[in-house]
């Protein structure tokens, strides 16, 4: 799903001159005036920019800023085109607004859905200012150029947009036809675009300023922590005893959560005049379950469930069938069929869950940071039975999103404790609430076999089960298959690779255990995380079986012909993967002679979704002890052709993280469920990636001037492959369940 | 009520618990949130503040064991202006990504560049490695903790 334009197109746009200042932006509804825009009327909390007198100029970011400095990069696309001094720009995050549309951060669709958008509007904008100087100086405007903030015309004339502002800039309306016929820059115009400026939300990340949600404080406002459930879903309260906890000196009361929209079940909120009090009473209160359906489930009982739905697909859908795969296998020289495994992990954004809600005139104002705010915007108001007008969203910046913060089920526990007590409430998840209360990424079992011909590969098939997170969050984006019969999307994108090969099957069924048991959200790369795991172990496997160098026959795949050859911002989509591969691959010293035990694995991934692919590459350089299988990182080189770069430092920064994020769901990573509960809950048993284990990381960034897609996930879902087939290369294990350890290393030497 | 000293003014606190964290002293007795919570068990670093130039998890120093002689110093008061070199090295890496464990990592490192003047890989990495960045802004750490270490 690649959106692009989908909110220019709908509405008129608007550029008028309010009391306040040059606003613009689209209309509250399509019947606006022009009369109204000129008073401002109704747009303040609605516009992609304004500019005051002085020709300061705040962008407007609907994006969440959780690390990627997003704003930065929109308010870059925007300033380019508006022409306006970079000194002179300011952001600032809307919390939440319908006429965003889709309010979401995640996908890695922020730049890719809104550069053309933001391009407009910063482009509408210095026309109208254009206009308006033509207008004062009675010239035609085809005369006149802007840059920094000035208009220059015949005869040396120059005026200010400030100075523009200040005498008024007539209002003037776009269709949508003049909208889409603006004419925007090419590539060697652009001021801003391309360039590594510094990130507006570093510097209050360094001096201990930068607000996050965590760090609101409201007058009057008491804390709470939740008691928390033996069981992740499904446990019940009985009832609570607290006594013990009333002899806790600042203990205030409990709040038994019952949450009509189901997003967190049992759970009993402690209050408390500060945190720590909170903490102390929850783990005071003495509580009753009825445990639920899910007490007996481990990983085990999903596992196995998994490896039934994959050995019995009658009830599957389909997500891609091409030719008769199946057919193609079976009379193929050459077959091969193998099971891959991903287990369950927690996303552990480092600023735990939180939100602070305050009743005020009857509207709960919660102040969190949130990715995902069409749906929290929907939830929260459900859980607390009232009107959508009746909740306010104050965003701010978040911890840490990794998808996690897609999720409501924090405002609506601070909203339903502060609802029971009707008090300015800071409601905080300790690491334990965080960690095992995760809407995890979910375990995947998944079978895929091959046929080649001995030269390339005629017929695949791939079949995977797992959770489907969508069915819970957002039943409405689910997808259905030819037969009516619903799938998960994001549960199965990735597995419809850019490879031609003629017969092709993609099955995907929810494993309903999991679904109940271990509700699974999004996590940073969400599906090509485990499909193209299986996708790029395959093709390394089937090249092995063949004889053919895993270099060699990926390219001879990405022939680019057919699907594969892409079309508008996908345009040659197969040939650019193609070309970021052979970069890494010859970066990375590929096919030279190696050190004893040690290897090179390559994988080529096209994540997030075929619309929005970015053409990423990873190289890993592994050596295997054969002794014990314990094997050591030494390098990861990653290239990622994005089409267009906004911010070049940010987006290596993104590809860092990702490819570190990438390395440690492979090698580090990893929890198991018994007996209903989520066995970690701290740093010490659940262990992402610390300093001691980020290799050395080479990133190369390649542009080819097409549209530009997101850079914050693609880069995690080629490293599990690339390490596989560097342990392969290395030492001949083939490992086929992540995490890759040394055990299961040492298993398959 | 306890008497502790940051960032230089001795400050009255009333504390309920002897046991409260000096975290949550320093950040809702005092209202300074630049130190973070984490993980409420020094596994992740994000609280990390200074006491008498040392680093120490504040999520793990009951209030109790805070003498009113003890200087603490938080990421407010590393420097007046926020210009510690590492402050300055961190804008000019551009290591934050979502920002959140930063102050930690600064504070911590600043306590390795107050003995270690030169610090090598392996010594950044000895001393950095308690503290999670779950961006993973690792290699830009390690780049700013040289080249504040050069300005200095």
């Amino acid at each position: 799903m690649t959106i692009m334009d989908k909110d220019i197109g709908r509405r008129t746009f608007l550029v008028g001159a309010g009391a306040s200042g040059l606003i613009f932006g689209f209309a509250a509804h399509d019947g606006i005036r022009l009369a109204d825009a000129a008073t401002g009327k109704g747009f303040a909390p609605n516009l992609w920019f304004s500019m005051d007198a002085a020709g300061k100029t705040v962008i407007r970011i609907d994006k969440a800023e959780m690390g990627q400095h997003v704003g930065t990069a929109l308010a870059q696309i925007l300033a380019d085109e508006l022409e306006v001094k970079w000194s002179d720009v300011s952001i600032s995050h809307i919390g939440f607004d319908p006429k965003v549309g889709l309010h979401v951060t995640g996908g890695s669709w922020s730049v890719n859905w809104t550069f053309d958008r933001m391009s407009r509007a910063g482009a509408a904008g210095r026309i109208a200012l254009i206009e308006a100087a033509a207008k004062k100086w009675g010239v035609s405007a085809d005369t006149l150029s802007a840059k920094d903030s000035t208009i220059s015309g015949p005869g040396g004339k120059k005026i200010t947009y400030g100075e523009l502002v200040k005498a008024g800039v007539p209002p003037k309306a776009f269709s949508k036809e003049a909208m889409k016929a603006i004419a925007l820059k090419a590539a060697g115009q652009r001021r801003y675009i391309g360039k590594s400026l510094p990130a507006l939300d570093i510097p209050a990340k360094t001096d201990g300023t930068a607000g996050f949600a965590i760090d609101v404080k409201l007058d009057g406002m008491v804390y709470a922590t939740p008691a928390l459930p033996p069981v992740r879903y499904g446990a019940k309260v009985k009832s609570v005893d607290d006594s013990a906890a009333k002899k806790i000196k600042g203990y205030m009361t409990h709040v038994v959560i019952n949450d009509p929209t189901g997003s967190q079940t049992g759970w009993v909120m402690a209050v408390a005049n500060s945190y720590w009090t909170a903490r102390k009473a929850a783990l005071a209160l003495k509580i009753d379950y009825d445990l639920g359906p899910n007490a007996k489930v481990s990983s085990k009982t999903i596992n196995d469930e998994s490896k039934r739905l994959i050995d019995n697909t009658g009830n599957a859908s389909t997500f891609l069938k091409e030719g008769d795969a199946e057919k193609a296998i079976a009379s193929a020289k050459v077959r091969h069929e193998a099971i891959y495994t991903t287990t369950l992990n927690i996303h552990a954004p480092l600023e735990p869950l939180n939100a602070t809600v305050e009743i005020r005139d009857g509207v709960y104002h919660i102040y969190t940071g949130n990715q995902f705010q069409t749906l929290a915007m929907g939830l929260v108001p459900a859980a607390l039975g009232v009107k959508p007008d009746k909740v306010v969203l104050h965003q701010q910046f978040l911890g840490g999103g990794f998808g996690r913060r897609l999720e409501a089920d924090y405002p609506i526990m601070a909203a339903l404790t502060a609802k029971a007590i009707n008090k300015p409430v800071k409601m905080i998840y300790s690491r334990e609430a965080d960690t095992e209360f995760d809407f995890t990424r979910p375990m995947t079992t998944m079978r895929v076999t091959a046929g080649s011909d001995g030269k390339t590969l005629t017929g695949w098939t791939h079949t995977v089960a797992s959770s489907f997170a969508t069915a819970r969050m957002a039943p409405g984006f689910l997808g259905k298959d030819a037969s009516g019969k619903k799938f998960d999307p994001f549960q199965i994108n990735g597995s419809d690779h850019w490879y031609t090969i003629p017969n092709q099957l993609v099955l995907t069924e929810m494993n309903k255990i999991a679904q109940s048991a271990t509700p699974s959200g999004q996590l940073r790369s969400v599906a090509p995380a485990w499909t193209f795991w299986a996708v790029e172990s395959m093709i390394d496997e089937m090249a092995h079986k063949i004889g053919v160098d895993p270099l060699a026959l990926r390219l001879q795949l990405l022939d680019g012909k057919g699907k594969n050859a892409g079309k508008g911002a996908t345009a040659n989509g197969a040939k650019r993967l193609a070309n970021v591969l052979q970069k890494v691959a010859a970066k990375a010293g590929y096919g030279k002679t190696m050190a004893k035990n040690t290897g090179i694995g390559l994988a080529c991934v096209t994540s997030q979704e075929r619309a929005s692919a970015a053409w990423t590459a990873t190289a890993a350089n592994v050596t295997v002890n054969p002794a014990d299988g314990s094997f050591t990182v030494n390098k990861l080189t990653v290239g990622t052709d994005l089409g267009t770069l906004i911010n070049p430092n940010a987006v290596e920064a993104q590809v860092q993280g990702a490819t570190l994020w990438g390395l440690s769901l492979a090698t580090l990573e990893e929890v198991e469920m018994k007996d209903g509960r989520i066995q970690a809950s701290n740093f010490d048993s659940y262990t992402p990636c610390r300093m001691e284990n980020a290799p050395d990381l080479d990133v190369i960034l390649i542009e080819t001037g097409q549209y530009p897609v997101g850079c914050g996930e693609p880069a995690v879902t080629s490293v599990a492959p690339a390490i596989a087939n560097a342990i392969y290369a290395a030492s001949g294990a083939r490992v086929r369940s992540l995490p890759i350890t040394a055990e299961k290393v040492k298993a398959a030497l | 009520m306890a008497k502790i000293s940051v960032n230089g003014r001795l400050r009255t606190v009333d504390v309920d618990h002897a046991d409260t964290p000096l975290l949550w002293v320093i950040r809702e007795n005092l209202g300074m949130t630049g130190t973070k919570f984490g993980c409420g068990e020094s596994l992740c670093g994000a609280c990390t503040v200074h006491i008498n130039g040392e680093a120490v998890r504040s999520c793990q120093t009951p209030i109790s064991d805070v003498k009113e002689s003890d200087r603490i110093t938080t990421i407010e008061g590393l420097d007046a202006k926020g210009e510690h070199p590492l402050q300055k090295a961190w804008i000019a890496e551009q290591v934050p990504q979502c920002g959140y464990c930063q102050s930690g990592q600064i504070m911590q490192a600043a306590a390795l560049l107050a003995e270690n003047k030169n610090p090598s890989d392996d010594d950044i990495v000895e001393h950095m490695n308690g503290n999670l960045c779950r961006c993973m802004t690792y290699a830009r750490i390690g780049k700013a903790i040289k080249r504040a270490a050069a300005e200095m």
